[in-house]
């Protein structure tokens, strides 16, 4: 303890410097991390009240520029598209995800193997998971071609083609892709249910569908809430797939408010305007985060308080 | 316990997972045939069909052969591209994440829940509001359409995710067992390299793993701040399909999505026990 004695009476600048590593291992990663995320949305924000174009300027115009870019047409067919995307994703995933899991759950040869193949679209990229399915659904080459040349003269699937339909691949494309999310997270809250209540059910002479409708799904229902939080977020900021499966098209019919970001930035150099539909992508993400955060929020007081 | 025999609804059961495993593995398989056939068997049918004869050719060609605009290089490298920026920056990003995980979890210092807080908004904030100040960030330091540039924007970006595996993690360690180093001396970094590194494979793993995939897999950044030579495999792959759209060349495109996907698709199917883990981790906080 004589050794504290002379530490302590050491002058604290010594003290700082020799903890200086420290401090930069600290300080350094995470003030670089937080700091970017705070002064780069400021920065994009403050860009978005700009009359910036080629490069970004100063200056002020107010709401100009999300004025242009809301009552543009292809921020409207892209917020139609993403409201229409979003939701019937959103529902089909948690379907699939749901009947995979509670199939899996149902104690069967090979689930290792199947769970393998039912989550390893996650582990490639949208790019890879956009040009295959931009394949298979196209009708010179995918699914209509191989019908006709197997005779089925009659067989008609040009949904990629098709201005109305072309939504519909890339949510066909986006379900193969992500259901798998949502069966691993309703899988493991399967597996949590306690077996006691089930087999109380049981002997109350419940029978397997009655159990899982009146006992074990109403228990999913938090991480319901966070895989549609999580695979709206993801909706909300697709691009890749888009980017490789249709690029928008045919014409701007499946266009997402992502690709609109990236046209105006970087293809039309409206910065402005571009910074402005990124502003208006986050005040979106927000309208679903935020409800999401107070719920947490309700959750964790009422659990602290159990 | 529910039941085991093999009665008519079992059977209905295996019936239904075996089509829905058909049809998740279906566009792999049918990549996997396509890199295998030439492209005029798949111009005269369709891209579902079983290859005649083994066009292995096509793999050489994806490899080291076709073109993209001058250079006929094929995609090897841009898979060396994606290589230069994934391993580093995963490995940055998970070291500074295990050692600030360590500190906003064990260390306590003033303000570190702020900041562990504005850390982790970036799980949250789409790329789209990034875009702009990184472009002009990357072009002031002169790393704009280098591979520096994308180590750099992944290792900072990915410290959201790391922080938060990393810390979740280690908040569970006892609070006991660094108090009692510390009565023994020993300082931050001795702490870290003697007591939390040693315990700490399970979460780096998930780490790891995680930042791999996601960083071998973005496109956005890498087609936003990096041209021609020095894309990433992704972008490249959106430029090739662009490049031969006039004469389709399906086989070797399907070999090149092949070896694309190889690194990520190897890495799911040896750790796919902790990429899972690193979805849930991600998912619930």
């Amino acid at each position: 303890m004589t050794n504290a004695v002379s530490t302590a009476a050491r002058p604290a600048t010594s003290e700082m410097v020799r903890r200086l590593p420290e401090y930069l291992m600290i300080w350094v990663p995470l003030l670089l991390s937080a700091a970017h995320l705070i002064s780069f949305s400021i920065w994009t924000i403050w860009i978005s009240f700009t009359p910036s174009t080629l490069i970004p300027v100063s200056g002020w115009v107010g709401f100009h520029n999300y004025a242009s870019v809301l009552s543009s047409r292809n921020w409207q067919i892209a917020f139609d598209n993403l409201l229409l995307f979003g939701i019937a994703f959103v529902l089909l995933s948690l379907i699939t995800g749901l009947v995979l899991a509670i199939l899996l759950d149902q104690r069967i040869r090979g689930e290792n193997v199947l769970r393998t193949i039912f989550l390893y679209p996650l582990a490639v990229s949208f790019v890879v998971t956009g040009t295959v399915w931009s394949w298979l659904l196209n009708p010179g080459i995918g699914i209509e071609k191989l019908a006709h040349d197997l005779g089925w003269a009659s067989f008609h699937f040009d949904w990629l083609v098709n201005r109305d339909m072309a939504i519909w691949t890339i949510v066909i494309a986006a379900v193969w892709q992500s259901s798998g999310f949502a069966m691993a997270l309703f899988l493991a809250g399967l597996r949590s249910v306690d077996g006691d209540i089930i087999r109380a059910a049981q002997i109350d002479g419940a029978g397997p569908i009655r159990t899982y409708w009146r006992v074990i799904l109403p228990t999913l229902w938090p991480i319901t809430i966070t895989v549609v939080v999580i695979q709206l977020q993801f909706a909300i900021s697709a691009f890749d797939l888009v980017r490789a499966l249709t690029n928008g098209g045919p014409g701007i019919a499946t266009q997402l408010p992502a690709l609109v970001v990236y046209d105006l930035m970087f293809q039309r150099s409206q910065l402005g305007r571009g910074a402005a539909a990124a502003v208006l992508m986050l005040l979106i993400l927000l309208a679903v985060l935020l409800p999401y955060a107070a719920w947490r929020y309700v959750q964790r007081r009422q659990a602290t308080h159990a | 316990m529910r039941d085991r025999s093999f009665a008519p609804s079992r059977i209905l059961i295996y019936l239904v997972v075996s089509l829905f495993a058909a049809a998740y593995l279906a566009p792999l398989i049918v990549v996997l045939l396509n890199s295998l056939r030439t492209n005029e068997e798949i111009a005269q049918g369709s891209m579902i069909g079983w290859p005649q004869h083994l066009a292995w050719s096509n793999y050489l060609m994806a490899w080291s052969g076709f073109c993209v605009a001058e250079t006929c290089a094929g995609i090897r490298p841009y898979m060396l591209n994606s290589a230069l920026i994934t391993i580093p920056a995963t490995i940055f990003s998970t070291l500074l994440g295990a050692v600030a995980g360590y500190a906003v979890s064990l260390w306590r210092f003033r303000g570190d829940n702020w900041i562990y807080g504005i850390v982790t908004l970036g799980l949250f904030l789409p790329q789209q509001m990034r875009l702009l100040p990184w472009t002009i960030v990357l072009r002031d330091i002169g790393l704009i359409n280098t591979l520096t540039g994308l180590v750099l924007i992944h290792t900072i970006q990915g410290l959201s995710f790391t922080v938060l595996f990393c810390r979740n993690y280690y908040i569970a360690i006892p609070h006991e067992l660094i108090r009692a180093a510390r009565i023994d001396g020993a300082g931050f970094f001795r702490i870290f390299w003697r007591i939390i590194l040693p315990i700490s494979s399970p979460i780096l793993i998930v780490t790891v793993i995680w930042q791999f995939t996601h960083i071998w897999n973005e496109f956005l950044y890498g087609v936003t701040f990096t041209t021609g030579q020095q894309q990433p495999v992704t972008a490249a792959l959106i430029a090739l399909s662009a490049a031969i759209a006039d004469i389709p060349q399906h086989g070797v495109q399907s070999a090149a999505v092949i070896i694309a996907a190889l690194p990520t698709l190897l890495i799911y199917l040896l750790g796919g026990r902790y990429f899972v883990r690193g979805l849930t981790a991600g998912a619930v906080k």
